[in-house]
């Protein structure tokens, strides 16, 4: 490395942008190491305080750092449990992510999926008479539409209205449980859900399945190809390129006469459809029926597990996976250290604290800058 | 009476950098730099964008630590390890940009930029002390008028002020007229020359203005490319010789002469109305139309509606009535309007108004294209190869200094960033063209090239309404002159005729 095509966009000579000598490993991957440092060092930092929590609790740390590893990726059993947990984690969490590219912060994933799911029932209740495959697809159209309908509501509200989205749709999780519950107590009460109030069965042959040789519903494809797509969507596509700029620096997307509303319809509206699509998933993978065990807070993990991706739609499935295996632990943690089920929500609290605080340290680690 | 029990020195003091060496990782952006600052003078800091001016000031203030180097206050040497120290030791700074804030007066600003401001503020006592101090100060400003209310010339003296007030001895100002008019700037140097003069004050200033080097500097010291180009006593080196140390080899570009007929009638205002962000009307009733192959330049006080007017001829802004027309056609700032009447935008503050800080320099390049071939694979996909290639193309014709094309713009200086904003923007054909304070802060080879490609898009044809504080700049390039004042087209002139005290009367209101 020489002074002369040392880097400081400044003052280097205009020499066009004749190949430098190799300006190093840290320069130029110095952004991506960040991306993966800080909000790793965030996730140990969490499980250490966990884990003072723990010992508080009078258990060992250790062996509750070994019981999460082996109720989250230490089995075939525990690996089936986490992808099937991260199978809707990764939907929610784009519901999250993919706004973020526009700079709107929606944190309103699960009304979305709770719609989602409301809108697939009710296809697959109406629709009895057709084939399972006509019914499956009617049921991902209908969840689609009806997630994605409900996050738009947000972002025309913010569009036409300047009401804050992220209260929104916020405000808008409890307006969602709240129909559901209305219906499913209501006009589509199945007679015979006594204890828990359901719709009827959306019946066997629905139902979406399993991937050949595991216990992993197919909702883990759904959910990984809606996050490669999105990826794609955002930084290969000319759409994901108006998105940036208009969440980059709304004053140049509207000088060179972009339409921001109509992004900022479009990109709710997908937001939406992934969480919509998880709804879906959880009725026609695991539930079989609409009742209020849907509202099981794959929303809001959904939301902690953008921020660590810190929004990439690619970053979101190794994520969702970490997330997931931690959720799977829960049982094993609950059996094993006699821990109270909700310690796992304590920890993904925890996390959620140390990623927020970790936001400060980008662009201030010394030896990832290469200059000042 | 103010800084607890900090020694303040009395009367001015210099201060000396030696041997200033300053490394960014492999880039050296002092190179055993010199500057000899005597007491009680004004010295003024020539040099282009990046040359290090605002390294080495940042260096004597604490904000950086010299790689190597000494830095001697009052003839002793001081380790300045931060900013409090440098205020410690009587040193301020003022900035380009405002500090002050805008909801409070300027009586709050001032106590609430103390080190020492006590839990409870006794307003009458404070009141009291600074009046008797604003009575011995040149500068007259109201204590009780709220920051936003008052115009950027005020403003400015209120940093000033403000730093006088904290008993600051050595001031740097970072270029501290761009924001004011040229009345305004005389106004304040003059004052701060009295200042000088009188024993009580040394200033080092950021320029890049020759004429206040000339009128107010009496030494000058020059960097080029991080290093020490020159230094003398004022009296003793024209605007050329400065220019040439300040440059280098480097060529300006040169501005075509005038030519071409004016042609049919391209941009037309009809009662355009508008409103600024809390609801007041910026514009009121304008109504103006730009011919093809003319300039007109509006002239105004900055804050008298040519703000939110360009905002709404850039569809940053709904326009409040009227309407605007381009060949007689309704505008109203969708992007297949810009592209059929082939407009282009050269907004103030570029980063703010037209680039994406986070996106590459080949991205920002492309904002206007980028959704077309070739840079949109069938309308949809994105062709990162075309954007690489017409980002080198325009990199090397503009001059851009840029490590790669990849290199987000956010850390590319004013003049660069502006260049990438002229290579989009005049890169293709251009039939109107807005620009406002095109030049704003920019170095003068920047400035230069500005000028020359404004001046050439008008030669090619093209409708050009130049908005600009920079009374100078509007008379070199227009044809036409307009001034705004309150929202309003309240005098209009021929460039060529236009008399400067009659547009300065109109410009103030009268």
């Amino acid at each position: 490395m020489t002074t002369d095509t040392a880097d400081s966009a400044e003052a280097i000579e205009a020499v066009g942008i004749a190949p430098a000598a190799d300006p190093g490993f840290l320069q130029r991957y110095g952004a991506t190491v960040e991306y993966v440092l800080i909000p790793g060092a965030a996730l140990v930092g969490a499980l250490a305080t966990f884990g003072v929590f723990v010992t508080l609790y009078g258990k060992n740390p250790l062996d509750l750092y070994f019981y999460m590893y082996q109720g989250a990726f230490g089995t075939w059993f525990s690996w089936q449990n986490t992808l099937t947990r991260a199978a809707p984690l990764i939907l929610t969490a784009l519901c999250t992510a993919l706004p973020a590219q526009l700079g709107m912060v929606i944190i309103g994933g699960e009304g979305a999926l709770l719609i989602g799911a409301l809108t697939a029932t009710s296809a697959a209740l109406a629709m009895q008479w057709a084939p399972p495959l006509v019914v499956q697809i009617a049921m991902v159209i209908a969840g689609v539409i009806g997630g994605g309908l409900w996050i738009t509501l947000s972002g025309a509200l913010r569009q036409y209205r300047g009401v804050n989205e992220t209260i929104s749709s916020l405000l808008l999780v409890y307006i969602a449980l709240a129909i559901l519950n209305h219906l499913v107590e209501g006009v589509m009460r199945d007679p015979a859900s006594l204890n828990k109030p359901s719709t009827r069965e959306i019946g066997a042959a629905n139902m979406i399945g399993t991937i050949p040789g595991t216990d992993v519903h197919w909702g883990l494809v759904f959910g990984l190809v809606a996050a490669i797509a999105s990826y794609i969507l955002i930084y290969h596509t000319t759409f994901g390129f108006a998105a940036r700029m208009a969440g980059g620096n709304i004053r140049a997307a509207k000088i060179v006469g972009l339409s921001v509303g109509k992004l900022i319809m479009t990109i709710c509206f997908l937001a939406g459809a992934c969480a919509g699509l998880a709804g879906m998933i959880e009725v026609a993978a695991v539930q079989g029926r609409t009742n209020a065990n849907l509202a099981a807070g794959y929303g809001f993990t959904g939301i902690l597990v953008a921020f660590l991706s810190r929004q990439n739609p690619l970053a979101v499935i190794p994520v969702a996976i970490l997330l997931g295996g931690i959720s799977a632990s829960g049982g094993l943690l609950q059996r094993r250290l006699g821990l109270p089920d909700a310690s796992v929500l304590v920890l993904q609290g925890i996390i959620f604290v140390f990623v927020l605080a970790s936001d400060a340290l980008y662009g201030r680690i010394g030896f990832l800058k290469g200059k000042s | 009476m103010i800084i607890g029990e900090t020694p303040t020195p009395t009367g001015a003091f210099g201060a000396d950098a030696i041997a200033m060496t300053m490394r960014f990782g492999d880039f050296l952006a002092l190179d055993n730099v010199e500057l000899k600052v005597r007491p009680g003078s004004f010295h003024a800091l020539l040099g282009e964008n990046g040359a290090g001016k605002s390294t080495l000031v940042k260096c004597i203030m604490g904000y950086y630590h010299a790689t190597e180097g000494d830095i001697l206050i009052g003839g002793r040497e001081q380790k300045i390890s931060n900013p409090k120290d440098a205020h410690a030791l009587g040193l301020g700074m003022v900035y380009q940009h405002f500090t002050l804030v805008p909801a409070m007066t300027v009586a709050e600003n001032l106590v609430l930029a103390r080190d020492d401001v006590p839990a409870v503020v006794d307003w009458g006592k404070e009141k009291k002390e600074l009046e008797a101090f604003l009575a011995q100060m040149p500068f007259k400003v109201s204590l009780d008028a709220k920051v936003s209310d008052i115009s950027a010339g005020e403003r400015q003296k209120c940093e000033i002020l403000k730093q006088l007030y904290l008993k600051r001895r050595f001031l740097i100002l970072d270029e501290p007229t761009s924001v004011l008019t040229p009345g305004e700037a005389d106004e304040v140097l003059g004052m701060l020359r009295a200042m000088v003069v009188s024993g009580e004050l040394t200033i080092l200033m950021i320029t890049h203005k020759f004429r206040e080097v000339m009128a107010f500097a009496d030494e000058v010291t020059i960097l080029r490319r991080g290093k020490l180009a020159g230094q003398g006593r004022v009296a003793d080196l024209t605007p050329d010789d400065m220019a040439r140390t300040m440059i280098g080899a480097e060529q300006l570009t040169v501005q075509p002469p005038r030519a071409g007929e004016v042609g049919e009638a391209r941009l037309e205002l009809d009662k355009l109305t508008a409103l600024d962000d809390a609801g007041a009307v910026a514009v009121r009733n304008v109504s103006l139309t730009v011919r093809g192959g003319e300039i007109v330049g509006i002239a105004g006080v900055s804050g008298n509606g040519q703000r939110q007017l360009v905002e709404v001829l850039a569809g940053q802004r709904e326009a409040e009535g009227g309407e605007i027309r381009i060949r007689g056609e309704r505008y109203s700032a969708t992007r297949e309007e810009m592209r059929r009447h082939k407009m282009s935008l050269l907004p103030e503050e570029p980063l703010r108004n037209a680039c994406v800080g986070g996106m590459s320099v080949a991205d920002n390049i492309a904002f206007r294209d980028f959704d077309r071939a070739p840079f949109a694979k069938g309308g949809w996909w994105l062709n990162g190869a075309a954007f690489r290639k017409n980002a080198e193309r325009k990199i090397s014709r503009y001059k851009i200094k840029t490590r790669t094309p990849d290199t987000p713009i956010a850390s590319l200086s004013g003049g660069n960033v502006q260049r990438v904003v002229l290579a989009r923007e005049l890169g293709g054909e251009v039939e109107l063209l807005i620009a406002a304070n095109p030049c704003f802060g920019l170095d003068f080879a920047a400035v230069a090239q500005i000028h020359a490609e404004i001046m050439a898009a008008r030669n090619r044809g093209a409708a050009v309404l130049l908005v600009s504080e920079d009374l100078d700049e509007l008379l070199e390039l227009s044809d036409r002159l307009v001034v705004m004042f309150h929202g309003e087209f309240v005098h209009e002139a021929r460039a060529s005729e236009a008399d400067l005290t009659e547009i300065g009367r109109h410009m103030a209101g009268h």
